[in-house]
């Protein structure tokens, strides 16, 4: 019995994970070969980069703001309290902005796609496209996830500035830090390094959460439940995964 | 050149276990008119997504125009998908787009058409299947399902494709409809000159569209001829399917 159902269980990881590096290859190959969709890229970038913005401003808003109160209350204790703008840079960039970011949009974009491929997918329109002879990898897949790979990163950016503006505020209205002294301490921290290294990693978990959304979607099958269940998948997949790469990624770019 | 448009030997295919086509032969002359029938789950939807290569045989030949589909790369079956076309049971229209858009959709994507001019064959073919211009600009969740089936057969007929494929085209749809849609189906057939494969359980569909009718009973074919010749065999599988009796030799299996 339970040999049986961990043989099981082992077959079926397999199985998806090998299915998900074929639809990854697929994916990949179709990037580069025309033709090119280039008006669906356009409204998946604007359905990415510009409707995640409130949440993605909201979340990094708030997460800047409890930094700064949090090693505030934390490093006045040793009175290095001066460090606080440069604790709430460091957590932004580095790694708060990026993650929190992709997790969002993993909440929003990643089961968005997930259900409408999924729902395209039980209702045969995947099929029809076949049959139009459009390549449902080329007009589905590739605008999707070239628009996570590309907008995730200027979330992220934005999300920094936000992020790091929550602590100016915390701190200059609540903790009575020196508006000019924190800025400056703000900026005398801040190494391009941070930025990029957060960028780079929201690219990848743009990737990983456009990639899940659609594989999911693409492989649902049974009608409403099996859009329901690739829709949870895709979120709980992408989300995991987007904090295990990210500690590898740090290690990546900071461990010596 | 065959005289064959599609030609089938020996095709097998299996999901898992269960051995959904067992030894396939049919084939199909240019210009003919074939309806597939069988009731549920004997393997007519798989024939027919083989044949489109939605699906690959485990093993068998599979010619369309004389040209081997088994094994051809995705680029060669754009190629020979380009030429054909398919009207779906549910339809399978995109619900992102509107309804002359749908029905266009060959024509842009595949044929690379421009939209303006596009929109000019849509509209026409919209009226040759009984529609007015005005229902161009609705979106496919403000139609009924028999004015969806319509536009789904626009849509198959657009590009003016040299095999079509009906999948149940009358399921669903009230005995007026049902007419409507048949005679449709048999206009493409004798005024476009297409070649037809059509599967269904409707006995008054296949009276009406079919010269020559093909029987696949547990993934074989069992009896193929003329549609005169279904009246008056006395293949007992034939009489009961026909008469639709519950006694005789097909057993419906519950479990499958």
């Amino acid at each position: 019995m339970i040999f049986a159902s961990t043989g099981r269980v082992t077959l079926k990881f397999l199985r998806s994970t090998g299915e998900l590096a074929l639809f990854m290859t697929k994916t990949l190959s179709h990037c580069v070969k025309p033709p090119f969709y280039f008006k669906s890229l356009l409204n998946q970038m604007i359905e990415i980069g510009f409707y995640s913005l409130p949440v993605v401003a909201l979340t990094t808003l708030f997460s800047g703001m409890v930094i700064a109160l949090q090693s505030y209350s934390g490093l006045s204790s040793f009175s290095s309290e001066g460090v606080v703008a440069s604790v709430v840079e460091l957590t932004i960039t580095r790694e708060l902005g990026p993650v929190l970011a992709a997790l969002m949009v993993a909440g929003r974009v990643g089961a968005r796609m997930a259900a409408e491929i999924g729902t395209m997918r039980v209702t045969e329109q995947i099929d029809a496209l076949t049959t139009l002879s459009t390549n449902p990898y080329k007009y589905l897949i590739v605008p999707r996830v070239l628009a996570g790979i590309f907008m995730l990163p200027v979330l992220v950016l934005i999300g920094d500035i936000i992020g790091i503006f929550g602590g100016y505020l915390i701190s200059i209205y609540k903790l009575d830090f020196n508006s000019a002294n924190y800025l400056r301490n703000t900026w005398n921290f801040l190494r391009s390094i941070d930025i990029y290294s957060g960028m780079t990693k929201a690219s990848v978990f743009g990737f990983i959460v456009t990639m899940l959304g659609c594989y999911n979607g693409y492989h649902s099958r049974g009608g409403a439940e099996g859009v329901g269940s690739a829709t949870t998948n895709a979120v709980v997949a992408s989300s995991i995964l987007i904090l295990v790469s990210n500690y590898w990624l740090t290690e990546l770019f900071f461990a010596r | 050149m065959t005289e064959f448009k599609v030609e089938m030997t020996n095709v097998k295919k299996a999901f898992g276990p269960k051995k959904v086509l067992d030894r396939v032969d049919l084939s199909v002359k240019k210009g003919e008119s074939l309806v597939i029938i069988g009731g549920s789950g004997t393997g007519k939807s798989v024939t027919i997504k083989c044949i489109q290569g939605l699906l690959v045989p485990d093993s068998g030949s599979i010619k369309v125009d004389g040209t081997e589909i088994v094994g051809m790369s995705e680029r060669q079956l754009e190629q020979i998908n380009q030429k054909t076309s398919m009207l779906f049971q549910g339809a399978a229209l995109f619900d992102s787009l509107n309804i002359w858009e749908n029905v266009a959709f060959g024509l842009v994507e595949g044929k690379k058409m421009k939209k303006s001019e596009a929109k000019e064959i849509a509209i026409e073919k919209l009226r040759q299947v009984g529609l007015t211009p005005d229902v161009a600009n609705l979106y496919p969740d403000e139609v009924s399902g028999g004015m969806k089936k319509r536009i789904g057969l626009a849509r198959a007929i657009a590009t003016n494709p040299e095999l079509i494929f009906f999948d149940e085209p009358t399921t669903g749809l009230d005995p007026i409809m049902s007419d409507v849609i048949n005679n449709l189906i048999r206009d493409c057939v004798t005024n476009l000159g297409a070649t037809a494969i059509t599967i269904t359980h409707d006995m008054s569909s296949v009276r009406k569209i079919a010269d020559r009718v093909a029987m696949l009973y547990k993934g074989k074919i069992i009896w193929q001829g003329s549609v005169a010749e279904i009246n008056s065999t006395d293949n007992p599988y034939i009489q009961q399917f026909v008469n639709g009796r519950a006694e005789g030799p097909i057993q419906m299996e519950i479990k499958s």
